[in-house]
């Protein structure tokens, strides 16, 4: 059954037209939200939480719809907005184990919860401390720890990496992936950065300026593309001249060579030029797509 | 999947999810915290407690000298308690009105709480309700210590006014009926202050997400209104026009409960001057009418102002 499901549904603002007819379905899993700034991304999340009707057009949250059973939905899923969004004079375990109660969760619970969820996501001895003082990154832990308290069936985490420095970000990515692998709760991510989201999905829905660009699988965007990426230490340009003497189709890309798999004799063409020029033969590898090269076709 | 789950560590949640009730009481008692600072670091605490004892202040030195001196005639006049404290009961208003109404907005933290299963309208009445019952503490508190004082050293008054003179004297001596139905009257009207006071500053705070500028609107408008009316009362009472001088009180926050309480409630007028409001039922009626419209008006604008917040 999707967890996700849309149909034709639209969002119009007085002056901007912020979704159009965005039809799409969504697995179990974990699945990108990708489109650049203002593309409809946290309106879309809106609309899924039930938060604000859309102007047209229909969704279902977990089986559950959006218009009449808004509050069943939100009872079920977790949000972690792009924005600010926590009070600076209180510690993260006070304000988690408040979170947690705002979904029902009896006292004792909230706090077992909270404890649990804090140092799921990497929070210690800092949690007892007010929010105020803390970094950015310790700030998106709280933000994720608050929506996922309740043990929700899916979360909906809006740029979860904004801000972030490269560790942070490689530390938020990491989370992401264990709390659809491990924690068996869906998630639906949003970035504007394509590549992170390659790394952490199994699914990705790619909308641009309100209109669905493509839902599919990461698999099917990244499959192999019929070419080789061989790295040598050094003097790449010699094998090139040479594989390509030899009738091979190679071209020069940075520090690689693409070379086209005409059939399997090719592996071998590039091992005995390897051993001809007596060189380091250091990675030959399936090359792969990236989702990037949707938006540049 | 399960098994594996627990290997790992996370461990999922199948306990009771309580429903609506349990999420308005929690939210109730969250905000009933915030608003003494409880939760929260010692600055604030500072301020609520320090009002809470200024406010106990008086009516406890009441008590005191009432103990030594047991003369009937300084007894006080338990309606007049919030006239009397107003300008910190005004204080109170300011600071802590932002802590329940402007806080989460400013900090964008009210789409948590409606991405979750809590309904705007309890959210907003949780927090209105956390307010009144704060104010209703800082008032009927000090009014329940001058009556507790009053019940305890009664026979001492009526000793003392038997041994000092005639027997008819001991008539100023007030019966325990008589000044407990003075106090509920007053507790009723500490609860009209309570309401119409939180809507008055909650609805203010609420557009005035910067703390300070909360702070200072609250006090603002309750001391242009105070002024506005004192000058076009005087102004009215010097050219004889005592009806406008009356009706001038509706438009600010005090008299306008106390208009109730002259009105309805059968309060003592005591030292309240010539700028009572009105002494009859109907005009009481009015007041109450337009205390009603006061708290419901304000409301339905929290609603909206916190319903826009949460998107």
């Amino acid at each position: 059954m999707p967890i996700i499901a849309t149909r034709d549904l639209s969002m119009r603002f007085p002056r901007v037209t912020a979704l159009e007819s965005l039809s799409f379905t969504v697995e179990p899993g974990v699945t990108g939200l990708v489109g650049a700034n203002g593309a409809g991304k946290s309106t879309l999340i809106k609309i899924l939480l039930g938060l604000l009707p859309p102007s047209g057009g229909q969704a279902q949250v977990l089986g559950l719809d959006i218009a009449a059973q808004g509050s069943q939905i939100r009872e079920r899923v977790g949000f972690m907005p792009e924005y600010d969004t926590l009070p600076p004079d209180v510690s993260a375990t006070e304000f988690v184990v408040h979170m947690a109660r705002m979904s029902g969760l009896p006292a004792t619970a909230a706090r077992e919860r909270a404890a649990d969820v804090l140092r799921h996501v990497g929070l210690y001895e800092e949690r007892y401390r007010p929010i105020g003082g803390y970094s950015t990154g310790m700030k998106q832990k709280v933000k994720l720890a608050q929506a996922l308290v309740h043990d929700p069936q899916l979360v909906f985490l809006d740029e979860p990496t904004n801000g972030l420095d490269p560790n942070g970000r490689d530390e938020m990515l990491g989370l992401i992936r264990r709390i659809g692998a491990e924690f068996g709760i869906s998630v639906l991510v949003t970035s504007h950065l394509l590549g992170e989201l390659e790394r952490v999905c199994d699914h990705v829905v790619i909308i641009d300026g309100g209109k669905l660009l493509r839902s599919q699988a990461v698999e099917a965007f990244t499959q192999t593309s019929g070419q080789l990426l061989v790295e040598v230490e050094d003097r790449s340009d010699d094998l090139g001249r040479l594989l390509f003497d030899r009738g091979v189709a190679v071209r020069p890309e940075g520090r690689f060579l693409m070379i086209d798999i005409a059939d399997e004799k090719t592996y071998d063409q590039i091992r005995d030029g390897v051993v001809e020029l007596g060189l380091a033969l250091i990675r030959m590898e399936q090359a792969r797509h990236h989702i990037e090269e949707v938006f540049q076709q | 999947m399960t098994t594996a789950i627990h290997d790992i560590g996370y461990r999922h949640y199948d306990g009771p999810r309580h429903g609506r009730a349990f999420i308005v009481r929690s939210l109730y008692l969250y905000n009933l915290r915030a608003v003494f600072g409880l939760g929260r670091g010692a600055k604030a605490k500072i301020i609520p407690v320090f009002l809470f004892v200024c406010l106990l202040l008086p009516a406890a030195v009441d008590v005191a000298i009432l103990a030594f001196i047991k003369e009937p005639k300084l007894l006080m006049n338990y309606s007049m308690y919030p006239l009397w404290v107003q300008p910190l009961i005004a204080i109170f208003l300011a600071t802590q009105a932002p802590v329940i109404a402007s806080r989460e907005i400013r900090f964008k933290t009210v789409p948590l709480y409606f991405s979750r299963p809590v309904r705007t309208l309890d959210f907003v009445l949780a927090k209105f309700l956390a307010f009144v019952t704060a104010l209703f503490a800082l008032i009927a508190i000090p009014l329940t210590l001058l009556h507790l004082g009053f019940l305890l050293t009664r026979s001492g008054m009526v000793k003392n006014v038997r041994e000092a003179g005639p027997l008819a004297e001991l008539g100023k001596v007030p019966s325990v009926v008589h000044q407990s139905g003075l106090y509920l009257a007053a507790l009723a009207g500490c609860l009209l202050f309570a309401l119409v006071l939180a809507s008055f500053a909650l609805v203010i705070a609420a557009y005035t997400p910067r703390r300070g500028f909360g702070v200072a609107a609250v006090i603002a408008v309750y001391l242009i209104s105070n002024v506005v009316v004192a000058i076009i009362q005087g102004v009215a009472i010097s050219s004889g026009n005592w009806d406008l001088a009356k009706w001038m009180n509706l438009f600010t926050p005090f008299p306008l409960v106390d208009g109730v309480q002259t009105g309805l409630l059968h309060a003592d007028v005591g030292s309240r001057g010539e700028t009572v409001g009105p002494r009859t039922a109907g005009g009481g009626l009015l007041f109450l009418a337009a205390n009603v419209a006061v708290v419901a008006g304000s409301l339905s604008v929290l609603l909206a102002r916190f319903r826009k917040a949460g998107q």
